[in-house]
């Protein structure tokens, strides 16, 4: 096994582990540069009004890269306001594939459980390929799964947060309670994060910030795929138990008497 | 008669269609139709009904282009 074995969402399989956020990019240029270091597959997109919307550049950029297109819903607060966003999503850009997000909080940007259940459940319904940003939660996770999402994308910390993982534990039980895969989204701040999620058994990991606003995005990019990749074979690879003391590597057999 | 696009009040001729309406919002952006959604009053507008559709007084819109996002 290497570290790009592929993953498959929907019925679609991607040898890439890492999907890429647009959001934050600083030009169409570094955009282009960052989707082609991150060798990712599948990228998350935005819908807004037509005067605040960036130009048909991006577009052409995306195109030209060769990505699947995964509209979100970034923004939108209830149940009704998702499911419309998703549906206009579907129209502008022509995929049934969505990236569910119903946030409760401005603050912290968390996601609203019960809008965001409700909203899936609608999707799903509707014809959708629904990949959820949630909590950690296991729970939520496995209602999210048995409602029919393609995916159940976990928060590692708020959006844009940088700070990580924080809850490692929940993350591995959330990966234990579904069989649809699991993708770590929002919070990843660097590429030790990144590793960290594919060890914990993530199918991928997903973000934006992380790249998109480093000093060097498409330095930052190639850093992430590394990760992912390593993390990936780290967890194939079946990792040492911890022990509270030491192991020696070296035998102590014929150990001589000085 | 009066609409509300984009969340402003916008004045067009009795009658008017969709497609219309996107015309003069496209018009001059690097936007261009390709990736347009609609909304009018909470519902879908596909494309293909954009000039079929007349728009009434009081009609809500909201006419979304593809942005970066994460």
């Amino acid at each position: 096994m290497t570290g790009t074995d592929p993953w498959i969402v929907a019925g679609e399989a991607f040898s890439s582990r890492l999907v890429l956020g647009t959001g934050g990019i600083s030009s169409m240029e570094v955009l282009e540069r960052t989707v082609r270091a991150s060798g990712t597959q599948l990228v998350t997109v935005a819908l807004r009004r037509i005067e605040a919307s960036a130009d048909a550049a991006m577009m052409r950029v995306l195109d030209r890269c060769g990505v699947r297109l995964l509209p979100n819903t970034a923004g939108c607060r209830t149940a009704r306001e998702a499911v419309l966003t998703a549906r206009l999503g579907r129209e502008a850009f022509g995929t049934d594939w969505v990236k569910l997000e119903v946030i409760g909080d401005e603050r912290t940007l968390l996601p609203d459980a019960v809008e965001l259940l409700d909203a899936a459940e609608h999707l799903v319904d509707d014809g959708f390929r629904v990949l959820a940003y949630t909590t950690d939660d296991a729970v939520l996770g496995r209602r999210l799964a048995d409602a029919g999402c393609a995916a159940v994308m976990p928060l590692g910390s708020p959006i844009g947060s940088g700070l990580g993982i924080r809850n490692p534990h929940a993350i591995a039980l959330l990966r234990e309670a579904v069989d649809v895969p699991v993708v770590l989204d929002a919070g990843i701040g660097t590429a030790s994060d990144a590793a960290l999620a594919m060890e914990l058994g993530c199918d991928a990991v997903l973000l934006a910030s992380a790249v998109t606003r480093a000093r060097d995005p498409e330095r930052m990019a190639r850093a992430m795929r590394s990760a992912v990749e390593a993390g990936r074979l780290a967890r194939s690879a079946g990792r040492i138990p911890r022990r509270w003391h030491a192991e020696a590597s070296t035998q102590f057999e014929g150990l001589p008497q000085l | 008669m009066q609409l509300t696009v984009n969340g402003a009040g916008t004045d067009v001729p009795d009658g008017a269609t969709v497609a219309a309406v996107v015309e003069g919002l496209v018009a001059g952006r690097a936007t261009g139709h390709g990736r347009v959604a609609v909304a009018r009053n909470g519902d879908v507008v596909p494309r293909s009904a954009w000039e079929t559709t007349r728009l009434t007084a009081g009609d809500v819109l909201e006419v979304l282009a593809p942005t970066a996002g994460g």
